[in-house]
């Protein structure tokens, strides 16, 4: 497994030099624009990690994040493009906080788990439909995600001015033991809004960890995404599996949306667009190879660039469009790795196949 | 393989998000880039302002302030990002972290510009209750914060006034930003004023549902004006730059016909410049960046008005309506409702479902 062992250590170089190359770029735009990259760059690891404060805030962007990534990689494994997870994030939002404002009398210890679970089904069944469309009727899950995208966003502003609300931009808080919002760690945290959902995350990737490595359904999802037929051939249900990997990525994605809604916001608000958290949880799948450790390594990445970013008009006069620019060149880095690992095989290539070629 | 496809369709995506923000925001960066120079402020008192939806160059609401703040900046020897500076706020999951920067970067007055910051700065300004804050728009019940209303409705009485006395087609247009106490106001002031001179004028009422959506503010005039309206009154942000774009375009295609738009929050003469001559009728002022100066201004001299709510109408000279493009019969018209308006003769409905066409 010599091999093996070359695929790993390239495996590894590629994220890495991703992440370094885009902020070699991200540099080079800030000096074409006339503005300091070291400074900006300092005033982004200050606004990430330079405080109690930041830290928290930190960690608890990248805890929906994380989430959400695992999400994405579970569809990914059984060969779907799930890019719909920003609409079955809302969906999990919009009914998490559903549950837990209509019943405020009820008990933390029933009312948190029921709503917890109720916005984990909502983004489930809302991935489920693109599921269930794909393996009876052969439809591109990538197109129906995406439109199911819009219907999410657009139903649940419809809910917020109509049902849930009289014509109001935002739902009342959700009651106070629903939240999952941690005292001692919100004060641990200089206050920020850091949340029960960081150990949700943690507890999530290791499950789903165990779940792809060491299950007969992991293992079946994985090789029906490495090859349908084979798999078929030898005795696996294609069809539940397409299903199955569709609903439990989209149930994390849920998951993700419960964190922002019980954890950061304590109510959900009517959106201007799709939430970015989706987007950007890809992104954080792709980033760390679909690997749980990768994952959260990506994610704690993505949030500190996202919370850093936003000190660094303030803290270096680098106005918030570059900042922008700036992640996205990143980002971009991370989408086109496989530039980068077409320049490593070829330069390591030579060696392993020159006796073979010629 | 499909996997790696996958990729590349991702890194393509991205490229085309990441030329799309930087056309986007082209101006924005112009806007700031002598943010940089770094100057010395003579006194520490520093302000900040933390935006509704849209940047400070949206022409309107955020503007106001901003134009205020730079004032204020050039009478005290204030430079930008050291004496005051705005955060920008790209949607509402921003709020919170952006008020949570105003305050980490030790600012000494924060402005919430808009209601729709409101939740947000009670939550930050009840844990922090040694920073002073100001809220446009809304109310804050903390001894901490300044509140400061406007009569938008007066305002829009006379918009209203206005435009039932131009329109040739006696069909006029509103489209509002987000549908909200703010917003009504402006709505029913607009509707009873123009009632008031005619009451069989039909008035069509529109939302963006946004104050971010040029896209959906042009197509939101584009009907109206297809209808019959011939003028259109918004009372939303960067939305209604959209109006404005959808007005030039027909009047630029067909210089022939009569078609307006009154502008709001402050004077939009700017954006009606088409190639025939300029189509903004008239505005609605709004003396956000007036209450900016005097706010700031009084919290140096330490009168600052902690824990009150104030309330500028047209009697206060805190809302007003420019001349414009109004004909001398319009303009009558107005003077002479805007003196029963402050003699007290005519009180204004807030609420839409107040006003009835009689």
């Amino acid at each position: 497994m010599l091999s093996e062992n070359k695929k790993t250590l390239t495996n590894l170089t590629v994220p890495i030099l991703s992440v370094v190359l885009g902020l070699v770029l991200g540099a080079l735009i800030m000096l074409g624009f006339g503005y300091d990259p070291i400074a900006g760059y300092q005033s982004m690891i200050n606004g990430a990690l330079g405080s109690p404060f930041y830290i928290g805030e930190t960690l608890r962007y990248a805890s929906p994040l994380i989430i959400i990534g695992l999400g994405f990689s579970i569809a990914n494994s059984a060969g779907f493009f799930n890019i719909g997870l920003s609409g079955q994030a809302l969906m999990g939002w919009l009914v998490s906080v559903w549950v837990a404002i209509s019943f405020p009398d009820v008990s933390g210890l029933i009312l948190l788990p029921v709503s917890v679970i109720a916005g984990v089904l909502a983004g489930a069944i809302w991935a489920g439909i693109a599921g269930v469309l794909r393996a009876y009727f052969g439809t591109s899950e990538v197109i129906i995600t995406i439109m199911l995208n819009y219907t999410a966003l657009h139903v649940t502003n419809y809910l917020i001015r109509n049902v849930l609300t009289e014509s109001s931009d935002a739902t009342a808080r959700i009651p106070e033991q629903a939240s999952l919002r941690m005292d001692w760690l919100s004060q641990l945290a200089g206050g920020s809004r850091v949340n029960a959902g960081l150990f949700i995350a943690i507890v999530v990737t290791i499950l789903v960890w165990i779940f792809m490595t060491k299950t007969t359904m992991g293992y079946e999802i994985r090789s029906v995404g490495m090859n349908p037929f084979a798999s078929q051939y030898a005795g696996m249900n294609a069809k539940k599996n397409i299903i199955l990997s569709m609903f439990i990525s989209g149930g994390l994605a849920g998951l993700g949306g419960v964190l922002e809604g019980m954890g950061t916001f304590n109510n959900i608000f009517v959106q201007a667009g799709i939430p970015n958290i989706g987007f950007d949880g890809m992104a954080v799948a792709l980033l760390g190879l679909s690997h749980p450790l990768g994952i959260v390594f990506s994610g704690l990445l993505f949030a500190m660039l996202k919370i850093g970013g936003a000190s660094m008009p303030l803290g270096s006069g680098v106005p918030t469009e570059v900042v922008d620019i700036v992640i996205a060149s990143i980002i971009f880095f991370v989408g086109a790795n496989y530039l980068i690992r077409f320049f490593i095989n070829k330069f390591s290539g030579k060696k392993d196949v020159k006796g073979g070629v010629k | 393989m499909e996997n790696r496809n996958i990729k590349r369709l991702l890194g393509l995506g991205l490229t085309t998000g990441l030329v799309l923000a930087a056309c986007g925001n082209g101006g924005d960066s112009e806007n700031t880039e002598t943010t940089s120079e770094e100057a010395g402020s003579g006194e520490d008192f520093s302000i900040v302002m933390v935006t509704d939806i849209g940047g400070v160059d949206d022409g309107s609401f955020n503007q106001s302030a901003w134009e205020g703040m730079q004032a204020w900046g050039e009478e005290n020897d204030k430079e930008v990002n050291q004496g005051y500076a705005y955060i920008q706020s790209n949607e509402d999951s921003e709020f919170v972290p952006n008020i949570n920067q105003a305050l980490n970067a030790d600012f000494d007055l924060i402005y919430g510009i808009g209601y729709k910051l409101q939740p947000a700065m009670e939550e930050v300004a009840n844990a922090n209750p040694d920073q002073k804050f100001v809220i446009i728009d809304d109310v804050i019940e903390a001894d901490n914060v300044a509140s400061v209303l406007f009569k938008d409705h007066e305002a829009a009485f006379l918009a209203g006034v206005a435009a039932a006395t131009t329109t040739e087609t006696n069909h006029v247009g509103f489209v509002g930003g987000q549908k909200s106490a703010v917003i009504d106001r402006f709505e029913a002031g607009f509707l009873a004023g123009v009632y008031a001179v005619d009451p069989t004028i039909t008035v069509d009422v529109q939302y963006a549902e946004s104050f971010g959506d040029a896209a959906k503010g042009k197509q939101l005039a584009a009907a109206m004006y297809s209808n019959g309206a011939d003028i259109i009154y918004h009372a939303s942000g960067d939305t209604g730059n959209g109006v404005f774009t959808e007005a030039r375009d027909r009047m630029n295609a067909n210089p022939d016909q009569n078609l307006w738009v009154i502008g709001v929050d402050r004077d939009q003469t700017d954006e009606g410049v088409y190639d025939g001559g300029n189509l903004t009728l008239t505005s609605t002022l709004k003396g956000v960046g007036q209450v900016v100066q005097d706010m700031s201004n009084a919290a140096i001299d330490g009168t600052f008005a902690g824990g009150e709510v104030s309330n500028f109408g047209l009697a206060e000279d805190g809302v007003d309506l420019t001349e414009g493009n109004l004909s001398e019969e319009a303009w009558a018209a107005v003077e002479d409702y805007r003196q029963q308006i402050i003699d007290g003769t005519i009180v204004v409905p807030e609420d839409p479902a107040e006003v009835v066409a009689e």
